[in-house]
């Protein structure tokens, strides 16, 4: 019997060519094509790569991560030195650029709050400041901005001789600025913890507030407990450490400054740059967050009778989050990749470590595929990090 | 009648009074509004006659570093000094009409290709605009052809090299990111693995990541022999870098083509390519005009990123400009204002016509 498929009458078996008219056939074959391009393209990059490297005396392997890296780098937050091997020098390009990061991420989301709520303001004037704040700064490229800030720094303040001091033990150089800071202490470590451990009470005694009104629907004065445990716990550290007072306060000595916590003019610039760029693209996703609430929010909750400040609370930013939390996603992954424009302004961030690594050693590959990787691996977690809140903020329907 | 009496009452009275009762809403309305208010006139007032005072009244156009050092205002001589530095970089000054007339030509054909979505008479125009307009822009800059002399393309530099690099990443970005946005929704894993791996690989990585990639590693993949120039290496990481780009906003394109409009394909017996070019890709393609002009926008801010591999784009014709006579570096706020004014001329009203586009394109869905 002849199968469905082929016509009453039809006498040929299935031939060649109906096979390559089957979808799926054809499928499979696409796909066997594709794959063998893209080794063989691949194969003949590597093969060119090993060859011309062989030609050019450079060994590969990850070998070069235990020498001494024998370079300085001016910003540090862990212990390096130039004896130090290239291994520990990349930690704290990768630190620097964390650090940048998430400073400049948690400034853009304050300013840009302000911003992109201004533009909505029924003040004509604030609006059209915010308007022009946000178009100003976002049509110039983010690298002219560091470019400016870079060569503004150090020509605007004087020289440590004659440092500004706004605040007491503030000082304003051309070298940076020195803010004071409390000498080392065991005290400030036990108030870490504390700082932890507090944390972990307010979790399980929000989850009690929580089923207590649902259960009897008393509120809790959550803010203010959360406040009062968190504040308790770490001032009872404070005191139960000796309740030091020493301070390390900048002061010049010779011909710069010594003590203190040095902001360097390069890490002024980096997040100055960084955060006013960024910060204008926060204030349109917050402007559309909020404008894709639907006014009957605002109606609903005033003809239930709950309050203004508790409706904007409890109603309209739940809403607004939900909109505007990836596209603020994406800022965040791209301040954090634009971070690495640090290398212009010589920043000692990841890729310009790197770069001297690479310089230094000449094991190009294998240092862009440890900067790529880790860049990779931050996009992944703060992608991951995102999807998780916004699923958990995300609309359960019925 | 009823419908009458909802409208808010007309404007009236005189000028004055409307003027009036306009601040008392817009202004004044409440203590922290006034409160806003005066703080925001207070703020303009502090910072606008100052920039005035230096940018304007005080500042001096005479193209001398004598002039400058006398005015107390800003220095716009450095730029007037430098201007065809800053313009076209290192190209050789008897030549530099040609990357002028490229300019103008490229700006010409991107500005043409804008219009086609508004004047759709223009539509047809596109492709041969490119394909005819491209090795023009090539000759002029190159030359070596016509008894124009051969300018090695080390020598480019400026606003020329900016507006090539982005527009020539975006175009033949084009192609590759169509293709990727396909294959990402396509049914056979394979080739959707791929295009998956490959958008968020480039995606997660920052632009001076690819790009170094492309000046250190590239040199690498070729066979002995074989190399290509700086330029040519930055402008291949480019258009790697913005294909995965396109790609997703190609992808946001296709989605929003309604299923029945795949089906409606199928059941009239067409070809996947052929229900693509005739039903699918015209749809979706018109969706994401807007999206793709704000890709090009940042590609446009994003090309400045060259200087940090050794290219002398608009941006690093400033800095060589600041740097060409140390009485000058101290100018750089008059440099790098003059470029960001340039910069945000240009991405401002692409910007502004990619929002109008938006508005135009939906006018047609409401009905």
């Amino acid at each position: 019997m002849s199968k469905p498929q082929n016509a009453p009458g039809d006498v040929r078996s299935k031939g060649l060519v109906d096979y390559l008219n089957d979808e799926n056939v054809r499928a499979v074959l696409y796909q066997v094509v594709a794959i063998g391009l893209i080794v063989l393209a691949g194969w003949y990059l590597v093969s060119n790569t090993l060859y011309n490297l062989e030609q050019q005396n450079i060994s590969t392997g990850y070998g070069f991560l235990d020498l001494e890296a024998s370079f300085e780098i001016s910003e540090t937050m862990i212990d390096y030195s130039a004896q130090s091997d290239y291994a520990t020098a990349l930690m704290v390009g990768l630190l620097n650029t964390v650090k940048v990061s998430l400073l400049g991420i948690i400034l853009c989301t304050i300013i840009g709050t302000i911003f992109g709520v201004a533009r909505l303001s029924s003040n004509w004037i604030v609006r059209k400041l915010a308007t022009v704040y946000v178009e100003t700064f976002r049509n110039i490229p983010v690298l002219l901005q560091l470019f400016f800030w870079y060569a503004l720094i150090p020509s605007a303040f004087p020289h440590p001789r004659d440092a500004l001091e706004p605040l007491p033990g503030v000082l304003l150089t051309s070298r940076g600025m020195y803010l004071p800071v409390p000498e080392p202490d065991n005290a400030y470590t036990l108030m870490t913890i504390a700082a932890v451990i507090s944390c972990v009470v307010i979790y399980f005694v929000k989850k009690w507030a929580k089923k207590r009104q649902d259960a009897t629907g008393q509120p809790f004065p959550m803010l203010l407990a959360g406040i009062g445990i968190f504040v308790g716990l770490v001032l009872a550290a404070y005191l139960a450490g000796g309740a030091p007072t020493d301070m390390s306060m900048p002061a010049l000595k010779g011909f710069n400054i010594q003590g203190g916590y040095n902001i360097s003019p390069e890490f002024m610039a980096v997040l100055i740059g960084l955060t006013v760029y960024t910060s204008t693209y926060v204030a349109e996703v917050v402007r559309s967050g909020i404008q894709a609430v639907p006014n009957g929010q605002w109606e609903a909750a005033d003809s239930l009778g709950i309050r203004r400040s508790i409706a904007l609370r409890k109603v309209i930013l739940p809403q607004s989050m939900r909109v505007a939390i990836p596209p603020l996603t994406n800022q965040y992954l791209n301040l954090t990749k634009n971070s690495s424009l640090a290398v212009a302004v010589g920043y000692p961030d990841l890729v310009s470590v790197s770069n001297t690594t690479m310089n230094q050693t000449g094991q190009a590959i294998e240092a862009i595929s440890i900067f790529m990787s880790i860049y990779l691996g931050l996009s992944l977690l703060t992608s991951l990090f995102m999807n998780w809140f916004n699923k958990k903020m995300a609309l359960v329907e019925r | 009648m009823s419908e009458n009496a909802k409208l808010p009452p007309l404007p009236t009275g005189t000028f004055s009074e409307r003027a009036v009762a306009w601040s008392k809403k817009n202004l004044f309305d409440g203590w922290f509004n006034t409160l806003l208010t005066l703080g925001s006139i207070a703020f303009l007032v502090w910072l606008i006659p100052p920039i005035v005072e230096w940018a304007i009244i005080n500042a001096t156009l005479a193209p001398s570093i004598e002039a400058c050092a006398e005015a107390t205002g800003a220095c716009w001589g450095f730029v007037n000094a430098n201007l065809r530095l800053i313009l076209f970089g290192t190209y050789p000054f008897e030549e530099q009409w040609r990357p002028l007339l490229a300019m103008i030509l490229l700006m010409g054909i991107i500005c043409g290709s804008l219009g086609a979505v508004k004047y759709p008479s223009l539509r047809k125009a596109i492709i041969p605009m490119w394909v005819i307009g491209v090795p023009i822009i090539a000759i002029l800059m190159w030359g070596g052809v016509f008894g124009l002399t051969y300018v090695q393309n080390s020598y480019w530099g400026g606003l020329p090299l900016t507006l090539i690099l982005s527009s020539i990443g975006v175009i033949f970005a084009f192609p590759f990111g169509l293709l990727l946005a396909l294959g990402r929704q396509s049914h056979m894993p394979a080739i959707k693995t791929v295009s998956v791996v490959y958008i968020e690989v480039i995606r997660g990585v920052p632009l001076i990541t690819v790009l170094f990639m492309a000046s250190v590693m590239f040199p690498l993949f070729l066979p002995d022999g074989v190399t290509i120039d700086k330029l040519l290496r930055a402008q291949i990481g480019i258009i790697l870098f913005t294909a995965a780009y396109l790609a997703e906003v190609f992808r946001g394109g296709l989605q929003a083509v309604p299923r029945g409009q795949f089906e409606a394909g199928d059941s009239l017996a067409l070809s996947y390519w052929q229900s693509m070019r005739l039903i699918i890709l015209p749809q979706a393609l018109r969706l994401v005009i807007p999206p793709t002009v704000n890709s090009f926008i940042s590609m446009f801010k994003d090309t400045t990123l060259v200087v940090i591999i050794g290219l002398f784009d608009f941006l690093g014709t400033v800095k060589l400009a600041l740097r060409s006579d140390p009485a000058w570096t101290k100018y750089y706020v008059e440099g790098y204002a003059f470029a960001a004014a340039i910069f945000f001329l240009i991405c401002f009203s692409m910007a502004k016509y990619s929002a109008y586009l938006e508005k135009e394109l939906r006018k047609g869905e409401q009905r």
